[in-house]
């Protein structure tokens, strides 16, 4: 949808106008929202995932090559970085896997955790999962990152990392 | 032409306003987002593979207690009309019905639906199981859906991870999956002005509002669809706890706006819903969106006591079948049928009399 003030950008957040006793939703892009001083904060949470996509490559510069995630192929599926950034859609279960760490710092900014804390699932016919694997405590995740530095394991500290910050 | 009346209540039960709060929240609907692990999601999987995905589902909802007996529409075997006749009535998404701005429905796209609960397969996720409820009702009907999850759970593979739980194809639905959106409508908060506070305030606290269709729907009527934005990183129970407790909070603010508007602008008020009210009673021609305006005063009104015992049943009624499709349907016109706006008013004017006769 286009930003119905500049009528150029695609519109990123909504502003919600109250006249007499109607309201309507006027869609407006980053740029004209923050001419017009809107609280951005709401913007936040409605903005499209594909912004989230495009930020989520720059924060990996930091921490990571981006080409780990720019290259980014699903073995199962085909699925590409170029399908995710188009449709914001995932092409099956096994790219959750292969996306790993980028995709962590995604669910970071869309839910502001990482980890699911919900109910847990054994598929039928499957043993059900170990609670003690699935709960590791603060003491073992900061010893497993520890082990995991010194052995030059990033990926997996960064995962650790990850847990401990969700668990702190 | 769809056989509705397969269904006991024409999946209009979660509209009979028998449930708690009914003068405020219309409905309360629950939703849960999952997929086979053995496929790759609805975005990636072509024809043969979304057929296995229905044939799968639909058998292991013969062994269901609840919906055991579920009737299956499929959406690629129903004309336009009967597809936006079941969007109508909340019972399909418009992605899966084929109304989106794709405007196609996809192969084996279909909804398995029993009393008030049911299943979207192969939309965006491969099941989408949803219930619903009349009135405010978060927790009966998560239990509802929750066990049918359980139900199906058993009998089909999910994709699940340990750390991300749920998988869905957007990721902003991964983790439980869970949608909970209660329908409410707030009239005295948007005629006191009050409405875009509370709905600034709820992108701050983790929640979203939508228009009367859901997701990408306008505000029609003064209805507010108010739902949790986040599936990930909370149990169900936090989400739905967390959603109830700001539900409650903006009815506690909507129950202030009207008595503000009683103490200070008591003349104005009445005018209004009564104007309303005869319009609506009168009015030879009627729009969707000017029906559900006047709907909307009637029902402030109701709720206030100024007009005396309109049955809010009646005014659900008039919101379902004075949609565009629900009238066409009855009538045998086009959605765009200009005619339709007469058959609106004729519909309105008689179950007000009826209502009103019923009131003596």
């Amino acid at each position: 949808m286009k930003c119905s003030n500049c009528h150029e950008r695609e519109a990123v957040t909504e502003l919600t106008k109250v006249a007499n006793d109607e309201v309507t939703k006027i869609p407006l892009c980053e740029r004209c929202a923050s001419e017009l001083g809107l609280d951005t904060t709401l913007a936040i949470g409605k903005t499209p995932l594909a912004t989230y996509i495009a930020a989520m490559g720059q924060g990996l510069k930091d921490n990571a090559p981006p080409t780990e995630f720019g290259a980014f192929v699903c073995t199962s599926c085909g699925a590409t970085l170029q399908d995710f950034r188009e449709s914001g859609r995932l092409g099956c279960p096994d790219c959750y896997r292969t996306l790993g760490a980028p995709l962590r710092e995604l669910l970071r900014r869309l839910h502001g955790a990482t980890r699911h804390a919900g109910e847990r699932y054994s598929p039928p016919g499957a043993i059900p999962e170990s609670p003690a694997l699935e709960r590791r405590g603060p003491v073992e995740l900061r010893e497993q990152l520890r082990r995991a530095i010194e052995a030059e394991n990033f990926e997996l500290a960064a995962q650790l990392r990850d847990q401990l910050k969700d668990l702190v | 032409m769809i056989d509705l009346t397969l269904l006991p209540d024409g999946g209009l039960g979660w509209l009979d306003a028998s449930g708690p709060l009914s003068h405020l929240v219309l409905s309360t609907r629950v939703r849960l987002a999952r997929n086979l692990s053995t496929h790759a999601f609805g975005s990636r999987n072509a024809a043969p593979e979304r057929e296995t995905i229905l044939r799968d589902v639909e058998s292991a909802s013969r062994e269901s207690a609840l919906i055991g007996h579920a009737v299956c529409y499929r959406m690629d075997s129903l004309e336009l009309l009967d597809r936006q006749l079941l969007h109508e009535r909340h019972l399909v998404s418009k992605e899966l019905a084929g109304l989106d701005a794709e405007a196609r429905v996809r192969p084996a796209a279909a909804l398995l639906v029993q009393d008030r609960i049911g299943v979207m397969l192969n939309e965006e996720d491969h099941l989408r199981l949803q219930g619903m409820s009349s009135g405010f009702a978060l927790e009966a009907t998560y239990a509802q859906v929750d066990k049918l999850d359980s139900e199906l759970g058993q009998r089909l593979p999910f994709a699940f991870h340990p750390e991300f739980g749920y998988l869905t194809s957007c990721p902003t639905n991964v983790g439980t999956g869970l949608r909970a959106s209660v329908l409410i409508h707030l009239p005295g908060l948007v005629l006191t002005k009050e409405i875009s506070k509370v709905l600034q305030g709820l992108g701050q606290v983790g929640l979203t509002f939508r228009g009367l269709y859901g997701e990408g729907s306008e505000v029609v009527g003064n209805f507010f669809q108010l739902s949790n934005q986040t599936t990930l990183g909370k149990s169900e129970q936090d989400l739905l706890d967390h959603l109830g407790k700001i539900v409650r909070q903006v009815i506690e603010y909507e129950e202030q706006a009207r008595q503000v508007l009683l103490r200070d602008a008591p003349t104005i008020i009445e005018d209004k819903v009564w104007r309303a009210y005869g319009l609506l009673r009168y009015a030879r021609t009627l729009s969707f969106d000017e029906m559900m305006n006047l709907l909307s005063g009637v029902r402030l009104g109701a709720g206030l006591k100024l007009l005396g015992d309109v049955g809010l049943y009646t005014m659900n009624k008039l919101l379902v079948h004075c949609q565009p499709a629900h009238l066409a349907a009855a009538h045998g016109l086009s959605v765009d049928d200009p005619a339709l706006a007469i058959q609106r008013a004729r519909y309105v004017r008689k179950l007000l009399e009826v209502d009103a006769a019923r009131r003596g």
